[in-house]
């Protein structure tokens, strides 16, 4: 972490100006001046959730999907919401005009490659969010992008038409077939990976992806990066609710916080073995880890 | 649907915004032989060591900062899932990850007084021998001078007695608090974590403060359990999590009441409380002070607004403020006065 100064991170007072239903998200945009100034692609932002009372007090952090930092109104961000609990329905039933106290950008952002090297980007569900944004700033760079977007059915994707406008070729993938390829993104990743000569796989989704995304990378010989989701209480690093086990340079493994020190990781650092039905295990050679009928 | 906004709800809320004047009221606390400039504190374990927040706000405007419970060596805490969102709360079941003492006070201590931060360690054990030792090595760093007292969590499992927590065993508790005291200067306030978890927290404390307490935090989470009804399964890798947030907060002015009572009736010697349990505004804050407290210390709130704590402060002073007192010093306990007397 580089040392902290204080009073760096904008919190604001959000206004929402636009928001519009994609398929089964809600896609808004508000007004949240300072931080779209500073966001980079991979970062999140925090919202507060309910009101000033609310009895949810926890944040709802989003994958920052775009930003405008010299809009008309000052800048603006970008999110997709999936509405699946109080804090999301709340978000998303939002209006124009409506305020919301927004924190961002927080975590670390996507690293991008030195070199002009091809790059598929994977997103699952709306987890293809921020890929967009990527991509651009990837092209930029003179990196060939290629994306690869799955869901669960046509109405849980995101972005389709955005993805043939941000990348060279777009392939689609959905479990029931409505729409692309029947099946999942791992699927047909080695083929892209192959074709566009890919040196780096850019992931966002559910965390069984992500893992899939990882061993297709590591088999195809390219460094997978992926955004994880864990549950987050405060966005900001100070609960150490976000945890999970990752390997570091110095080839320890430690439970580190996916807000801070993610949430884009290394595939190949994170201890998938660790993850099972909704739990996430402490490896025993973790730092610190329970000795064996301890604590 | 894009519309214009309203230029009024545009407004930066970031740090500067709070920078305006506290006041003119004295702010001042004694706890033990210290005085600290005002009555605001974070909660152990809702700030971490002070890096994370000083993004959001200058930490050494705090009264004190506490920090996130230290035990011997380092540890990675439990499996995850570790939380659950309850009614104006949550569920926690952290396991005191942490560095350890001895990266502790090379890193996260030293930090926190080169910001100038008034530094309130909070530390652990799993036999009372543990807490000593962390105290002892506390006490030896050369950051030392940033620590303004030591919070001792007694809120933890007992291996010498079938992991039973010392916060629930009045003899425990006062064994830890003695050995902690014993490896600190005098100036050094310690001040023991009560559990709300106890059939009379009196009892507990006395015991503590006959042990040499210098001051009470009173309360620590409460013990609850969430399901997961999709799963039909806990909710929290841990099964069982400590409750907090302002759902627990009359618990909380409950606990400061009684002990505080039973100062007044020489129950037990008079040491400063610290009140912790549900404060998000300045006026929960002032609940506390009324019924005994004379510091407040905020933590589930700030994962809601990272800046809670300093803004607590303000809104603590100016509740304090426009009801005429002079000094934080008129208000603590005076809950106590006003009872009717024909009750
Ligand atoms: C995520 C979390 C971690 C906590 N960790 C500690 C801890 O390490 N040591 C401690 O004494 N209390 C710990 N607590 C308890 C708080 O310091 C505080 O006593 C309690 O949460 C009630 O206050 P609140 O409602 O303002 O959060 C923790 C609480 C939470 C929510
Ligand atoms: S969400 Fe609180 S530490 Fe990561």
């Amino acid at each position: 972490m580089t040392e902290p100064v204080a009073g760096r991170i904008p919190q604001v007072a959000g206004e929402l100006i636009a928001t519009r239903r994609v398929g089964a998200y809600q896609h808004m945009t508000f007004v949240a001046p300072g931080i779209a100034e500073l966001a980079r692609p991979g970062q999140f932002v925090a919202f507060a959730v309910g009101g000033q009372t609310s009895a949810n007090l926890l944040r709802r952090c989003f994958s920052i999907h775009r930003v405008s930092p010299s809009g008309t109104y000052g800048g603006t961000v970008e999110v997709v919401v999936a509405a699946k609990g109080p804090g999301t329905q709340w978000l998303a039933a939002l209006r124009p005009h409506d305020g919301v106290d927004i924190v961002g950008p927080l975590g670390r952002a996507f690293p991008l490659p030195k070199e002009p090297v091809p790059c598929v980007l994977v997103g699952g569900g709306y987890g293809s969010a921020p890929l967009f944004w990527l991509a651009t700033q990837l092209r930029e760079r003179g990196c060939p992008v290629e994306m690869v977007l799955g869901a669960a059915s046509e109405d849980r994707l995101f972005g389709v038409v955005e993805a043939r406008r941000s990348a060279g070729a777009v392939t689609v993938t959905t479990d029931d077939g409505s729409v692309g390829t029947r099946g999942w993104v791992s699927d047909v990743l080695p083929e892209v990976i192959r074709r566009s000569g890919s040196a780096v796989v850019y992931g966002c989704g559910p965390m069984g992806m992500l893992e899939s995304i990882t061993r297709v990378a590591g088999a195809e010989g390219a460094v997978a990066q992926v955004a994880v989701e864990e549950s987050m209480a405060c966005g900001i690093g100070v609960c150490m609710t976000c945890v999970m086990p990752v390997t570091g340079n110095d080839g320890v493994t430690r439970m580190v916080r996916s807000c801070v020190e993610g949430p884009i990781f290394r595939g190949d650092r994170i201890r998938w073995e660790s993850f099972e039905s909704g739990w996430g295990r402490v490896p025993a050679d973790a730092v610190g880890a329970p000795a064996r009928g301890g604590h | 649907m894009a519309t214009a906004p309203t230029t009024s709800s545009t407004r930066h809320t970031s740090a500067r915004g709070d920078q305006h004047r506290l006041p003119a009221i004295d702010l001042s606390v004694q706890i033990g032989g210290r005085t600290l400039p005002n009555p605001l504190m974070t909660a152990s374990g809702c700030a971490a060591n002070g890096k994370e927040l000083h993004r959001f706000f200058d930490v050494s405007q705090l009264g004190a900062f506490v920090t996130k419970s230290v035990m011997g060596g380092p540890r990675s805490g439990r499996g995850t899932p570790r939380m659950a969102e309850t009614p104006s709360g949550m569920l926690n079941s952290i396991g005191l990850q942490g560095p350890g003492i001895h990266a502790f006070v090379k890193d996260d201590l030293r930090w926190l007084k080169s910001v100038g931060a008034r530094a309130m360690v909070s530390i652990a054990g799993s036999s009372s021998g543990e807490y000593a030792e962390v105290a002892a090595v506390l006490r030896a760093s050369d950051a030392f001078d940033a620590v303004v007292g030591v919070e001792v969590n007694i809120s933890c499992p007992n291996v010498a007695n079938r992991g039973l927590v010392f916060a629930c065993d009045p003899l425990a508790a006062a064994k830890v608090i003695a050995l902690v005291r014993e490896k600190l200067p005098r100036d050094i306030p310690v001040l023991a974590k009560l559990s709300p978890d106890v059939t009379d927290i009196v009892e507990v404390a006395r015991s503590c403060v006959k042990a040499g307490a210098d001051g009470l935090v009173m309360i620590n989470t409460l013990l609850g359990m969430v399901i997961d009804t999709d799963r039909l399964r806990p909710q929290l890798a841990g099964v069982t999590g400590g409750l907090s947030g302002p759902g627990i907060r009359p618990v909380a002015v409950r606990a400061i009441w009684q002990v505080h009572a039973a100062m007044l009736e020489g129950r037990l010697p008079t040491v400063p409380i610290v009140g912790v349990g549900g404060v998000r505004t300045g006026d929960d804050a002032l609940q506390m002070v009324a019924a005994g407290a004379s510091a407040v210390q905020v933590g589930t709130a700030t994962f809601n607004d990272p800046r809670a704590p300093h803004r607590v402060l303000h809104e603590l002073a100016h509740a304090l403020a426009t009801r005429g007192f002079p000094g934080i010093h008129d208000a603590i306990g005076i809950a106590h006065t006003r009872l009717d007397p024909q009750r």
